[in-house]
């Protein structure tokens, strides 16, 4: 059909095709954009950026005393006096009273300097670390004749150093706390295997200890565990709450068996365990020990075995065939376990079950020695000339506290740093996921207490910065891991189209197709008006 | 002693440019000490079968054995992520009620007793499943439902299921796509979630899914390649389904023969299906590997060996037992009181404010535009046959 349609008609539909096409431009599509777009609150990407070039700082505040004897006069006038005290100790006994003298905050060391000839340390040792944060050094006589006080430091320079890296920390410890942004390259297997061995940085760990009787019919077990933990665990515990939460549960498990066969060895008459064999004791244990379903901490399992009568004593050999003294082995980030005999304690006309009582002072002397390698603490010898005092009863020094805790607050830092890139990248790259405020403003959290972790470890504020380091974790951490973050629906770009084709086609094709017949009659118009004019 | 305070010596270590470029390691690789080799101390395994239906049985059997194969081996329920997207044994078709075989003449019992299945039914969706892998699961999520993988994890994910070119179906609903699961792995690596991965899956199409990946150190092997289809083994006249895929159904005879301390490694595990037994042409995928196939062991993936090392030194504790004050005076006992938290805080839906929920244009938005660009068109045109409408 042909329509003639009059002028004014003509010119209404025009208008009429105009108009929709103006609506549509000018609402229609900026309202799909909007109503389309994810919404993605504005993260700190600049200050982001330059936390993935990360320069650490780290300050440890080092006071040298010299004791008398050590300066000539000369040297002397030079120096201010402030005190004189004249004691003559045991070398413990010395260092408790030279903590008294001044309390040094945590981070910090004080080294005091005596003569060779003071009878303080023993012969061939040139160098005492004690329980607190002190060490004492020996310095020889020809080191200090005709110098100035400044020579003498840095004469004395590289052996504080010595001293500094066995008490805070050292390049190796530090480069195997960033382990988680730089894959070291490990100098000896012994650090290789101590750095898979201890835990990774968690703000709570749950500790499990765990009697296993596989033989209740002849063993009747006693166990004061709350006690034992009180006295021997809590204190080791307390002092490292600075580090994480620990929560403690206990439980005994009967008929609980180790799942390797010992073999018995005629010439010991016992039962032997093989170094080799010991990888495969704790799986078939490890179902049965259960763990609290509410947390997603990492768990330290410790499990005191108790053999049954048919199978005791058991011993457990190492790779040299000697015994092992403890009668204890430990898997990397798992926890221990220890081989209690008893068979010693009862004669074969006794009546069974026996009762018997657990010497918990033995046990968790065992757990504890466990508990701190698994931990963290360094496991490998001093240099040759050092003589490391005992760690007291609480079983922390408080050197090994601070080794903890740079070691710690450097392995919280980078961890930190890693999530906040690695968000920041992802949100980048996938264009898709919504950014709720809540994680915009844990991320921007996190990035500050980075910040402020950073200053405080160049300060030489280990308190602080472990604490802002433990912030940023957490924040970093929730951040990553909000729920919210899910990528889903990644849709390949002939998805996208065929999703939108079949509503924006139809709308679009009459529209566009009046307006190009609006333009050919305006062309014709005017090429009849160009034709008109000539 | 003179008590003099020297000096505030300063000492200062600076680190350069810690930059998140991944820098290759050169583990020192000691045969004697081939407990270290491996770099990783946990094994976790995420098992998930993906389709529904009774006749997917061999799906569900599939998983089943794997599953069984992976404790047996070593690791523990609670390092194990069952998802299966049905119930064969309890399934109402089922003849022989809370069993799953693998064997025609039902031979092998692969349901077993003491199965442990995190993720069952209509709770393995594809969000489940990549919320599993990254680790973002809302908090109320049970430990036994979670991934608690760390970095020195070597990690076994194992799919089945109906799948394409490219895609992955989960109960017959919804997919997942070869680029999505390239990107979880890749955040899993960003956090390190682990140390080292192995991929295996038996879909028809499956070396598709392994085509995206990015990140370093995973292995993936596939029952097929791209346009082919991956087959089933044989059915059970009983049972009246297929039992289990050809690809696992030969993966689980190999490692029937693989015990906790055996030495066999991944070369074999890639000859495990060849083309005359298969009818498909298993694949695999290495180049992003760090370590050589041949030093890696299947127990580094399968089982759960676990390193040990022998507690040399003891500290000795002397000082006795505190009796811990825990008698009750005068017969009562202090205790605390305990309340369950309020499940449903019903007081609290009820005095809602309604939620302030972002503003959407109205339902029919589109069929309402449409409409009307349709009328006013007709209109401006004319189109007489419509003139009755308006």
């Amino acid at each position: 059909m042909y329509f003639l349609a009059s002028l004014s008609e003509r010119r209404r539909g025009q208008l009429a095709a105009l108009s929709i096409a103006a609506v549509v431009i000018v609402v229609g599509v900026p309202l799909w954009w909007r109503t389309t777009e994810t919404y993605r609150a504005w993260l700190p990407f600049s200050q982001i950026k330059d936390l993935s070039k990360l320069q650490l700082h780290l300050s440890a505040d080092v006071e040298v005393v010299f004791a008398r004897g050590t300066l000539t006069p000369e040297q002397q006038k030079k120096l201010p006096l402030t005190q004189t005290q004249d004691e003559e100790h045991a070398v413990d006994e010395a260092d408790l009273s030279l903590h008294m003298l001044s309390e040094s905050p945590c981070g910090s060391s004080v080294v005091y300097v005596i003569p060779e000839v003071s009878s303080l340390l023993p012969e061939n040792v040139k160098v005492y670390i004690g329980q607190r944060r002190t060490a004492i050094l020996r310095i020889n006589a020809e080191m200090r004749a005709g110098k100035t006080v400044e020579q003498l430091l840095a004469v004395l320079k590289p052996q504080i150093k010595q001293v500094l890296q066995v008490m805070s920390f050292s390049h190796t410890d530090i480069t195997a706390a960033l382990s988680d942004r730089v894959r070291f390259n490990p100098g000896s297997k012994e650090s290789m295997t101590h750095s898979m061995r201890a835990f990774t940085s968690s703000p709570g760990y749950e500790i499990t200890f765990s009697l296993l009787n596989p033989d209740p019919r002849s063993h009747r077990l006693h166990w004061d565990i709350e006690g034992a933990v009180q006295t021997y665990i809590q204190p080791f515990l307390t002092k490292l709450s600075p580090l994480a939460n620990f929560s403690i549960d206990s439980q005994m498990l009967h008929y609980a068996m180790l799942g390797v066969n010992p073999r018995y060895n005629n010439d010991r008459g016992a039962f032997i365990l093989h170094a080799d064999s010991l990888a495969h004791v704790i799986n078939p244990v490890e179902a049965r020990l259960g763990s609290n379903a509410a947390s997603s901490n990492p768990v330290l399992n410790f499990l005191l075995y108790v053999p049954d009568a048919q199978h005791s004593p058991l011993y457990i050999q190492d790779h040299k065939k000697m015994d092992v003294p403890s009668n204890a082995f430990h898997s990397p980030r798992w926890g221990g376990i220890m081989v209690y005999n008893v068979k010693n304690l009862y004669g074969p006309e006794a009546e069974f079950p026996v009762n018997i009582n657990i010497n918990m002072a033995e046990v968790m002397g065992v757990f504890l020695t466990q508990l701190r390698l698994l931990v963290g603490m360094e496991s490998s010898p001093p240099p040759p000339g050092f003589l490391v005092a005992p760690c007291g009863s609480v079983g922390l020094a408080d050197w090994e506290l601070d080794r903890l805790m740079w070691s710690r607050s450097v392995e919280n830092i980078a961890t930190a740093t890693t999530t906040i890139t690695s968000l920041a990248q992802l949100l980048d790259q996938i264009g898709n996921i919504v950014i709720n405020d809540n994680i915009a403003q844990q991320v921007s959290s996190a990035v500050t207490s980075v910040q402020l972790a950073v200053a405080e470890l160049e300060a030489g504020n280990l308190g602080f910065a472990l604490q802002y380091s433990k912030e940023t974790i957490l924040a970093s951490e929730k951040a990553f891991f909000d729920p919210s973050l899910l990528h889903l629906l990644y849709f390949p770009d002939d998805q996208k189209f065929a999703i939108y084709i079949p509503l924006f086609l139809p709308m679009c094709v009459p529209i566009l197709l009046s307006l190009l017949k609006m333009a050919s009659e305006a062309r014709r118009r005017y090429r009849e008006k160009q034709a008109k004019k000539d | 002693m003179y008590h003099i305070k020297v000096s505030q010596f300063g000492r200062s270590i600076s680190y350069f440019y810690l930059r998140l470029v991944f820098i290759s390691p050169r583990f020192v690789q000691n045969s004697a000490g081939q407990f270290f080799s491996s770099g990783h101390t946990n094994n976790w395994a995420v098992l998930v079968c993906t389709s529904r239906f009774w006749f997917n049985y061999r799906h569900v059997a599939n998983t089943l054995s794997v599953y069984r194969s992976v404790k047996r081996l070593g690791i523990p329920d609670s390092h194990i992520v069952l998802m299966l997207a049905d119930d064969m044994a309890c399934n109402h078709r089922n003849p022989k009620p809370a069993t799953v075989f693998s064997h025609k003449n039902m031979e092998l019992n692969v349901y077993g007793d003491d199965v442990e299945v995190d993720y069952r039914g209509y709770e393995v969706t594809v969000e489940n499943f990549l919320r599993v892998l990254t680790g973002r699961l809302p908090p109320s999520t049970p430990r036994s439902k979670r991934l608690l993988s760390d970095d020195r994890s070597n990690i076994l994910i194992y799919l089945t299921g109906h799948g394409g070119n490219g895609f992955l179906k989960f109960q017959d609903s919804e997919e997942i796509s070869n680029v999505e699961l390239a990107d979880a792995f890749e955040q899993m690596w960003q956090k390190r979630r682990y140390n080292e991965l192995l991929f295996i899956i038996d879909t028809c199409q499956g070396a598709s899914m392994y085509e995206r990946f990015y990140s370093p150190n995973i292995m993936a092997l596939a029952s097929s390649q791209v346009g082919e289809d991956s087959l089933s083994h044989q059915p059970d006249l009983a049972i009246g389904v297929h039992l289990m895929d050809r690809y696992t159904f030969y993966l689980l005879e190999f490692l029937e023969d693989i015990h906790p301390s055996s030495k066999t490694n991944m070369n074999d595990l890639f000859k495990v299906c060849p083309r005359s037994l298969c009818v498909s042409t298993p694949g695999h995928r290495t180049d992003l590997f760090l370590r050589n196939p041949e030093s890696v062991l299947i127990t580094d993936f399968f089982g759960s060996v676990r390193k040990v090392e022998i507690t040399t030194e003891v500290l000795n504790l002397t000082h006795p037992i505190q009796r811990v004050e825990g008698s009750p005076v005068n017969g009562e006992s202090h205790r605390e009181v305990y309340s369950y938290v309020d499940q449903l805080p019903v007081s609290e839906i009820i005095h809602q404010k309604p939620k302030q929920k972002d503003w959407h244009p109205p339902d029919g938005f589109i069929l309402g535009l449409w409409t009307l660009i349709l009328l006013v068109f007709f209109k401006t045109y004319g189109i007489k046959h419509l003139k009755h409408i308006f």
